[in-house]
C-alpha cells in the first residue's frame, strides 16, 4: 500500500479523487461521490459486530435490567414500586452514605481542580517542571487498593508510626506545645510545697515574690512519659530582682536515698512544664521549664504570688488527629483521593495553559495589569473550558469512587458512599438485589448530566 | 509598545519554555518580582514534591522491615537504624502459592483484556470513521453516552447472566473469561471514542488511494489504519492495561478464589491490617511496581491518552 499524493492519482480515478481535496471530515461527505468507493453497509456492521455484541450484552442490557430490577423487592418476586429508592434515604447507614457522597461531590472535584490549577501555574515558573509533573502524576498509575494501603499507613493513629500524625505533632511541638506528664502529681500529705487541685492543676501551698526561688517536686511519673531531652535536675538559679526562679523535677531517686523536696543527684528535671504566677485567679507571669527543669519568671511585679502548674501539663501530650475516626475519615479519604488525582488535573490544566496565546497575556501586562489581574481576568476565562472538562471528569469519577473508601474506611459506615453502599447491599452481606439495583440506577442518573455534557461537546466539535 | 519595552532584555531561562517563540519582553520590575516569586515557587514545589513522594516511599520502607519493627515505630526509624532493612517479607510472600497464583491471574486477566479492547475497538472505530452506514452518527453518540456509565449498574445483571452460562465443567461466573469480557465491554466506549477521533484525522488521500488500488477494507484496516494509529493505540493499550491491572471491584464480584487477581487477594488479607503489614506492604508494592514501570516507560502515551480522553 503506497502513499499516493493528489497529483499522482490516475486519471481514471478522478471522479472519486475530486472529493479528496475537501477537508478530512468523514461526517460530512456528499454521498453520491462516494458510491463507487465506499464499502457496503453490511461490511461496516461486520467491523462493528464484536463491539456491539459486548456493549449490548454487558452494558446496555444490564442498564435495562437494573432499572426494572430496582422496582422489585429483595427476592425479586414482588413489585415494590419506589420503595427501593425511598429506602436509599432511610436508615442511619444509608443516610451516612448519601451525606458522604454529597460531601465528596461538592468538595473533591473542586479541591482537586484548584490544587491542579495551582500546580500547573507554579510549574510554569520552574526549570524542573517535568520532574515535578512526573512525581505528582505518578499516583495515577497506582491502584486505589495500593493507594489505600499506603494511606492506611500514613494515617496510623500513633504519631510514632503514622507519618501524618508524626508531622502534625512535630509542627505542634515546634509552636510551643507543652510536654505532658499524665498522672504526675505532688507528694501527698500536709506540709508539702505543692498541692493538687480538683480541676487537675497543681498549686504551691506557699507564696513567692520577686527575688525568691521555688522548689516544685513532682512524683508518679511513668518512665514512658519522661522526655528523652530531660537532663539531671538542677537547683534553681539565683533570682535577680523582679524575677521568680524555680525548679520542677522528678523527686525520685532510683534505688532510694536522696532528700525529698530537694533536687538530688540521679533525679531528672521535667522540661516543658508551664509555670504561672497567680494573684487571685489572674495570671501575672508565666515561664516554661528548661531541660533541667529550672525556670526563670521575668518582670514579676512586686507582691506575693501562688505558683500554678496548669492541668495541661498533666494530661497526655498532643497525639495528632484521629484521621480514621468518625469525623475526619471522609476528609482523610478525600485527601488520599487528592493525592491520586491532582496530577490528572494538573496535566490537563497545564496543557490548557500552554495553549493560551502569550500575546493575550502580554497585552494585558502592557496595559498595566498586575500578575494577579492577568491571572484572574485573562488566564482563568481563557482556561474555563478546560476547567469545566476537568471538573466534569472528576465529578463522574468521584461518584464511582469505591476502592479507596472500601480500603481506607475498612467497612466503617461513617466513611461509606453510594458506590460502596451498592456493593454492600447487593454483594457484601446485604443480599438485597432490589436495593442494590436502586442505588446503581441512582448513580447512573447522577452521571446523566455528564453524559449529556459529553454528547453536546461532541456535537459542537463536529460542527 | 514603548521604547523601554524594547530596551528590556528578553526573559531569562526562568521563563516558561513555551514563551520562547514569542520572546516575551518584561519590565525590570516584573523580572525582579518574577525572580523572587520564582524562588518561593521553587521551595514550595520542592516541598509539595516531597509530600507526594513520602507516602509511597513509606510503603516501600515498611515493606522492607519486619513486623516487629513496624509495630514498634514508623518507617523513618531506618534513617537511624539501617540494619532494620530486610527482604524477609518479600521472600515469605513469594513463598505463598496463593499470592503467586493471584499474580499470574492478574496477568492472565490484564493481557487478554488489553489486546481484545485494542482489536475490537480499532475495528469499530475504523467503521465509525471511514465507512458509511445508516444510523452511524446515532450509534456513535450512543457509544459516547456509554462513556460514563458506572460499572455498578452492570454488576448484578451480569452476575445473573454469567450464572446462566455454563457448559461442561465451565462456569462463566467466577472465571477469568468472565472478568476479561466484563473489562473489555466497559473499556470499549472509551477505546472506540479515542480511536475514532484519531482515525478520523488520518488524511483522506491515503484511504482513497488504498481503496482505489483495490485494497479490501480488511487489508486497509490492517495495513494502513492500524499502523498509522500507533500512538493512539499505545495510549489506549496503556490505559486499559492500568485500568484492568488496578481493578478491585470487578474482580471482587466476578472472580472466584481460583481466578482472583492480586488486588482481590490483598484485599482479603486486610481483615488484620496491623498484623498483616508484612504481607500487605510488600504485596501492595509488588502490585504497583509493574504499573509504575509501564507508566515511566510510556509516560508520553499515557499523558496523551489523558489529554485525548478525559471524561471516563
Amino acid at each position: 500500500m503506497k502513499k499516493a499524493p493528489q497529483d499522482q492519482v490516475p486519471p481514471a480515478a478522478t471522479a472519486g479523487g475530486a472529493a479528496a481535496v475537501g477537508p478530512a471530515r468523514p461526517g460530512r461527505r456528499p454521498r453520491r461521490e462516494r458510491d463507487g468507493l465506499n464499502p457496503p453497509s453490511w461490511l461496516a456492521i461486520g467491523f462493528l459486530l464484536p463491539a456491539l455484541l459486548l456493549l449490548g450484552f454487558l452494558v446496555l442490557y444490564p442498564i435495562v435490567y437494573s432499572v426494572i430490577r430496582s422496582f422489585f423487592d429483595a427476592s425479586g418476586d414482588h413489585f415494590a414500586g419506589l420503595d427501593n429508592y425511598t429506602g436509599v434515604f432511610q436508615g442511619h447507614e444509608n443516610l451516612l452514605a448519601v451525606r458522604n457522597t454529597a460531601i465528596w461531590v461538592v468538595v473533591a472535584p473542586s479541591v482537586v481542580t484548584i490544587i491542579g490549577l495551582l500546580f500547573a501555574v507554579l510549574t510554569e515558573r520552574i526549570r524542573w517542571s517535568t520532574v515535578f509533573k512526573m512525581v505528582v502524576f505518578m499516583p495515577m498509575a497506582i491502584s486505589f487498593l495500593a493507594s489505600g494501603i499506603i494511606f492506611r499507613l500514613v494515617y496510623e493513629q500513633d504519631p510514632d508510626k503514622g507519618v501524618a500524625n508524626a508531622a502534625l505533632v512535630a509542627v505542634h511541638d515546634m509552636f510551643g506545645g507543652g510536654a505532658g506528664y499524665p498522672g504526675a502529681g505532688p507528694r501527698s500529705g500536709a506540709d508539702q510545697p505543692l498541692r493538687a487541685q480538683a480541676d487537675g492543676a497543681v498549686l504551691t501551698t506557699g507564696s513567692f515574690g520577686p527575688g525568691q526561688s521555688a522548689l516544685l517536686p513532682l512524683l508518679k511519673i511513668k518512665p514512658e512519659y519522661l522526655p528523652k531531652k530531660a537532663v539531671p535536675a538542677a537547683r534553681p538559679p539565683a533570682a535577680a530582682p523582679g524575677q521568680v526562679t524555680g525548679a520542677v523535677w522528678f523527686d525520685f531517686t532510683k534505688g532510694g536515698g536522696g532528700t525529698p523536696g530537694a533536687p538530688n543527684a540521679g533525679e531528672v528535671g521535667l522540661p516543658g512544664i508551664t509555670v504561672q504566677a497567680l494573684r487571685g485567679t489572674k495570671v501575672v507571669a508565666t515561664a516554661t521549664t528548661k531541660d533541667d527543669g529550672t525556670f526563670v519568671m521575668k518582670k514579676v511585679p512586686a507582691g506575693s504570688y501562688t505558683l500554678r502548674l496548669p492541668k495541661d501539663s498533666f494530661t497526655a501530650s498532643y497525639g495528632g488527629a484521629e484521621w480514621l475516626g468518625s469525623t475526619l475519615i471522609t476528609p482523610a479519604i478525600i485527601g488520599a483521593y487528592l493525592w491520586v488525582w491532582a496530577g490528572f488535573a494538573m496535566v490537563l490544566i497545564a496543557a490548557g495553559l500552554a495553549a493560551i496565546p502569550r500575546d493575550a497575556l502580554e497585552a494585558a501586562r502592557v496595559d498595566g495589569a498586575t500578575e494577579w489581574q492577568v491571572f484572574r481576568r485573562v488566564t482563568i476565562p481563557l482556561l474555563a473550558p478546560v476547567l469545566v472538562v476537568v471538573l466534569v471528569t472528576l465529578t463522574i469519577n468521584v461518584l464511582k469512587v469505591f476502592d479507596l473508601v472500601f480500603i481506607i474506611g475498612g467497612g466503617d459506615p461513617n466513611a461509606s458512599v453510594l458506590a460502596l453502599q451498592m456493593w454492600t447491599e447487593a454483594f457484601g452481606g446485604g443480599d438485597n438485589e432490589g436495593a442494590g439495583s436502586a442505588i446503581a440506577v441512582l448513580l447512573f442518573l447522577l452521571v446523566m448530566p455528564a453524559m449529556l455534557f459529553n454528547i453536546r461537546r461532541l456535537r459542537q466539535e463536529r460542527k | 509598545m514603548s521604547t523601554e519595552q524594547t530596551a528590556a532584555a528578553p526573559a531569562d531561562g526562568a521563563a516558561p519554555a513555551n514563551g520562547a517563540a514569542g520572546a516575551p519582553r518584561r519590565s525590570v520590575a516584573t523580572r525582579v518580582i518574577g525572580r523572587i516569586g520564582g524562588g518561593v515557587a521553587q521551595a514550595l514545589l520542592a516541598l509539595i514534591a516531597l509530600v507526594w513522594l513520602v507516602p509511597t516511599f513509606g510503603l516501600l520502607i515498611a515493606s522492607l522491615r519486619s513486623n516487629a519493627d513496624n509495630s514498634a515505630g514508623g518507617w523513618w526509624q531506618v534513617f537511624t537504624k539501617p540494619s532494620q532493612i530486610t527482604f524477609d517479607s518479600y521472600a515469605a510472600l513469594l513463598d505463598k502459592p496463593d499470592f503467586v497464583d493471584s499474580f499470574w491471574n492478574t496477568a492472565l486477566i490484564t493481557v487478554p483484556s488489553t489486546i481484545l479492547v485494542v482489536v475490537i475497538a480499532s475495528l469499530a472505530a475504523y467503521a465509525f470513521a471511514w465507512m458509511e452506514f445508516p444510523g452511524r452518527d446515532w450509534l456513535f453518540l450512543l457509544v459516547v453516552a456509554l462513556l460514563v456509565v458506572p460499572v455498578q449498574v452492570a454488576l448484578l445483571p451480569v452476575s445473573t447472566l454469567y450464572g446462566k452460562i455454563k457448559f461442561g465443567g465451565f462456569h462463566m461466573y467466577g472465571s477469568i473469561t468472565g472478568v476479561v469480557l466484563f473489562h473489555v465491554a466497559f473499556g470499549l466506549p472509551f477505546a472506540i471514542f479515542l480511536l475514532r477521533n484519531f482515525f478520523a484525522a488520518i488524511p483522506r488521500d491515503l484511504l482513497e488511494a488504498a481503496r482505489m488500488d483495490g485494497g479490501s477494507e480488511w487489508t486497509i484496516f490492517r495495513r494502513v489504519i492500524f499502523p498509522l494509529g500507533g500512538p493512539a493505540i499505545a495510549s489506549l493499550g496503556i490505559f486499559q492495561f492500568l485500568w484492568v491491572w488496578n481493578d478491585l471491584l470487578v474482580a471482587m464480584v466476578f472472580a472466584d478464589p481460583g481466578a482472583q487477581p492480586m488486588t482481590k487477594w490483598l484485599q482479603s488479607q486486610m481483615r488484620q491490617f496491623t498484623g498483616n503489614i508484612d504481607i500487605l506492604a510488600p504485596g501492595a508494592f509488588l502490585s504497583l511496581i509493574i504499573p509504575l514501570v509501564v507508566f515511566f516507560a510510556f509516560q508520553r502515551y499515557f499523558v496523551q491518552g489523558v489529554l485525548a480522553g478525559s471524561v471516563k
